[in-house]
C-alpha cells in the first residue's frame, strides 16, 4: 500500500465516527424536516402524505385559502425576532468592543485571567443564570425594591416580560460569543499602523475610523454572526424573561412542534430560519472574498 | 527663518525597568538638524536612537528639555499635528488599503480633493519607481516594494522633515545597498531634511552629511562621516564605527607608551591630558615600509581572505591582539607570512589618531 493511500485510509477511519454521527443525527433529520415542511398537517398531529405548499404560504400570511384569511402574524413574529437578535448583536458589540481593547492592553497574566472570567459563565446552568434575571427584574425584584426604597419611583417598573428584558437576557448570555472574536482581532492589531496613521496627520477619531475599526472589523462580523444566529432561534430567553406570550421564532417553532402538534408548519418555519441564515452567511462570504479573505475568521 | 529645521535642547527621557530603577534613553541631548541635511543617528540597540526619533515625531514625551521644529516649540504638540513624517521599521503599511490609498493617506486626511490626490499619488509612486501599482495590495508586493510604498507615503505631503527608523534593516544586502543610493538621491531631489536611524555603521558612513553616534542616551560624537571615522572623539566611537586597534597608554612626547611596553608614534596634536589612547585602523597597517616608518611585530594567528583584501589576526609579544587589513595584491607577502607566522606591520605616525582617555569617574 502506498503512503498516500494509507494516509487516505487513516483519515477515513478517523473521520468515520464523526461522519456517521452527523449523517444519523443531522443530515437525516434535516431531510425529514425538509420533506415534512411540504406535507399536509395531520388532523391529530403528524403529517398526511400529500404535497401541501401552504406551510410556507402561511408564514407569509397567505395560508390555505379554503380555511384562513390573510394574517401577517407570523411575519410580525419573524420581524420581531430579527429585530431582537439585531439589537442583541448591537448591545453585545457595544459591551465587548471597548472591553476587548482594555483586556488586550493588560499584561499577559491578567489577560489570561480575564479570558478565564469570560468563559466562567459556561460552568453554570443557563436556566439558573436566566432565573437570576427574573429575580432582579420582576415587580418585587431587587431592582424595583431598591428603587422604591430610595423613593426614586413610587410604583414598580414593568421590566420583566418586555422586549427589553429579553434583550438583557440575550446580551447576558451572548457576550462571550461576541467578545472572543473581537478580542482575537484586537489582540493582533498592529499598533505600528495606528502610529503610522497619526504620523500621517490623522487625529484619534480619523485613526479609529480609517485604521483601527476596519482592521478589527473581521472580528466584529464574526462575533455578530455567531451571536445573531443562535439569538434568532433562541426560545429559552423569551420563555423565561418574555412571559408566556409567543414572542420569537424559536418559541413559535417549539410551540408548533410540542403544543400545536403541527409538525409540517414547524418544519417550514425552521427551514425559513435556516435559509435566512444561509443567505446572510453567503452574502458575507461573497463580500469577504472581494475584500480579500481574512485568515482570522477562517472563512 | 533659522537654518535649523529641528532643535533639541536638553532632551531627557527615562524608562522604568523591572529591576526597579530607571534607565535613561535620552540624557540631556542637544542636537540641531539643518535644512536639507541628511543626519544619521548611529548606535547599538538600546542607545536611545529610536527614542530620540520618537521624541521628534511626538510618540514619546520628554521629561525635560524641548523640541523646536522649524522654529516652533512642538514639545507638547501631538504627533498628528507635527510637520514630520516617518518611514517605519517594518513599513507599517495599512493592509486593508490599496497601495494608492496608502500613499495618498496623508492627503486624504488633509482633505485634498480626490482628483489632485490621484495625480500626486501617481507622482510619488513614480518617484520611488513603483509607477502604476496603485491598485495592488501591500501584501502583493515584495519587501523592497513595500519599503518604497512606505517612503512614497511619507514624502507625499512634503513634510519639513522625514524620519527613517532603520528602514533598510529588513531588506537583503544587495537591495539595501541600492536603496542607500536611492535614498540619498531622493533626499537631494526633495530638498527636505532626513533623520535616519541605524545601527549599521556602513549605512551611516555612506549616506550621511553628518553622523551622530549615540551610546547610553548620550551623543558621543557629532560630525561628518570622515571626522567620525578618522578622528573619533571617544574609544566607544572608535570601536563602534569601523574596526580598530586601540593602544591605551600615557603620552610621552610624540609617543604613546602602553602598559605592556609598546610605543606607538603619533604626530597628531596632543590631547590635553597625559592619558590617551592611540587608534590605528586595520587598513592603516602596511606590510611595506615607506621611508623609515615605525612598525609593530606580530605573531600571526590567522589569515582571512575577504576578497578585496586579507585580514591578518595576530598578537604582539605581550599578548595584545591586533588586526590588520592588507590589499589582496600583496599575495607573495601573504604567502611568506603564512609560512613564517610572523609579520611586521608598518604605520604612518601622521595618521595615528589620539583619543583622550576619559576620567575614571565617568
Amino acid at each position: 500500500m502506498s503512503a498516500r493511500s494509507r494516509q487516505r485510509l487513516e483519515l477515513g477511519v478517523l473521520l468515520t465516527p464523526a461522519t456517521l454521527f452527523l449523517i444519523a443525527f443531522f443530515v437525516v433529520p434535516l431531510v425529514i424536516m425538509m420533506v415534512m415542511s411540504f406535507l399536509m398537517p395531520g388532523l391529530y398531529g403528524g403529517a398526511e402524505w400529500e404535497f401541501y405548499p401552504h406551510n410556507f404560504g402561511r408564514i407569509l400570511g397567505f395560508a390555505d385559502p379554503m380555511f384562513e384569511e390573510f394574517d401577517p402574524v407570523y411575519l410580525a413574529i419573524f420581524w420581531r425576532s430579527v429585530r431582537i437578535a439585531a439589537l442583541t448583536v448591537l448591545c453585545t458589540f457595544l459591551v465587548c468592543y471597548p472591553a476587548a481593547f482594555q483586556v488586550a492592553r493588560l499584561p499577559e497574566r491578567w489577560k489570561n485571567f480575564c479570558l478565564f472570567l469570560i468563559a466562567l459563565p459556561f460552568f453554570t446552568s443557563l436556566i439558573v443564570r436566566l432565573f437570576v434575571w427574573v429575580l432582579l427584574l420582576r415587580q418585587t425584584g431587587l431592582i424595583n425594591e431598591v428603587l422604591l426604597d430610595l423613593h426614586l419611583i413610587d410604583r414598580p417598573l414593568d421590566m420583566i416580560y418586555t422586549d427589553g428584558a429579553i434583550i438583557v437576557g440575550m446580551v447576558y448570555i451572548y457576550v462571550p460569543f461576541m467578545f472572543l472574536p473581537i478580542y482575537a482581532s484586537v489582540e493582533k492589531l498592529d499598533w505600528a499602523l495606528v502610529r503610522a496613521s497619526q504620523d500621517l496627520g490623522a487625529g484619534p477619531v480619523r485613526t479609529f475610523l480609517r485604521v483601527i475599526f476596519p482592521l478589527t472589523l473581521p472580528g466584529v462580523i464574526g462575533g455578530a454572526i455567531i451571536v445573531f444566529i443562535p439569538a434568532l432561534g433562541n426560545f429559552v430567553v423569551p420563555e423565561v424573561l418574555g412571559g408566556a406570550k409567543v414572542l420569537m421564532l424559536g418559541n413559535l417553532i417549539e410551540q408548533q412542534f410540542l403544543a400545536a402538534r403541527n409538525w409540517p408548519f414547524g418544519s417550514a418555519l425552521a427551514m425559513l430560519v435556516m435559509a435566512a441564515m444561509l443567505v446572510a452567511l453567503f452574502i458575507y462570504v461573497l463580500t469577504e472574498g472581494r475584500r480579500g479573505s481574512d485568515p482570522a475568521l477562517g472563512l | 527663518m533659522s537654518d535649523q529645521i529641528v532643535t533639541l535642547e536638553n532632551a531627557t527621557r527615562s524608562f522604568p525597568v523591572p529591576e526597579g530603577h530607571r534607565i535613561y534613553a535620552l540624557r540631556g541631548i542637544d542636537l540641531e538638524v539643518s535644512r536639507n541635511e541628511f543626519l544619521t543617528l548611529l548606535g547599538p540597540s538600546g542607545c536611545g536612537k529610536t527614542t530620540l526619533l520618537q521624541a521628534i515625531s511626538g510618540f514619546i514625551d520628554l521629561e525635560k528639555g524641548r523640541i523646536l521644529i522649524d522654529g516652533k516649540d512642538v514639545t507638547d504638540v501631538p504627533p498628528h499635528r507635527r510637520p514630520v513624517n516617518t518611514v517605519f521599521q517594518n513599513y507599517a503599511l495599512f493592509p486593508h488599503m490599496s497601495v494608492g490609498d496608502n500613499t495618498g493617506y496623508a492627503l486624504e486626511i488633509a482633505g485634498v480633493p480626490s482628483a489632485e490626490r490621484r495625480k500626486r499619488v501617481a507622482e510619488a509612486l513614480e518617484m520611488v519607481g513603483l509607477k502604476g501599482l496603485e491598485n495592488r495590495r501591500p501584501r502583493q508586493l515584495s519587501g523592497g516594494q513595500q519599503q518604497r510604498v512606505a517612503l512614497a507615503r511619507a514624502i507625499i505631503a512634503r513634510p519639513k522633515l522625514l524620519l527613517l527608523d532603520e528602514p533598510l534593516s529588513a531588506l537583503d544586502k544587495n537591495l539595501r545597498e541600492a536603496m542607500r543610493i536611492e535614498l540619498k538621491t531622493l533626499q537631494h531631489e526633495l530638498g527636505i531634511s532626513f533623520v535616519f536611524v541605524t545601527h549599521d555603521q556602513e549605512e551611516a558612513l555612506t549616506m550621511s552629511d553628518r553622523v551622530a553616534v549615540l551610546n547610553a542616551g548620550q551623543i558621543q560624537q557629532l560630525g561628518t562621516p570622515r571626522a567620525v571615522y578618522d578622528e573619533p572623539a571617544t574609544t566607544f566611537v572608535a570601536t563602534f564605527v569601523g574596526a580598530s586597534n586601540l593602544f591605551e597608554g600615557s603620552r610621552d612626547g610624540n609617543r604613546v607608551i602602553t602598559q605592556d611596553g609598546i610605543a606607538i608614534q603619533s604626530n597628531r596634536p596632543a590631547a590635553t591630558n597625559a592619558a590617551v589612547t592611540a587608534l590605528i585602523r586595520p587598513e592603516q597597517f602596511s606590510l611595506v615600509a615607506a621611508n623609515d616608518q615605525p612598525s609593530l611585530d606580530i605573531d600571526v594567528d590567522q589569515v582571512v581572505f575577504v576578497g578585496s583584501s586579507f585580514e591578518l589576526l595576530g598578537h604582539t609579544a605581550g599578548g595584545r591582539k591586533l588586526t590588520a587589513m592588507v590589499p589582496a595584491s600583496g599575495r607573495q607577502q601573504i604567502g611568506a607570512i603564512e609560512a613564517s607566522r610572523k609579520a611586521r606591520l608598518y604605520y604612518d605616525p601622521a595618521s595615528v589618531h589620539l583619543i583622550a582617555t576619559p576620567e575614571a569617574a565617568e
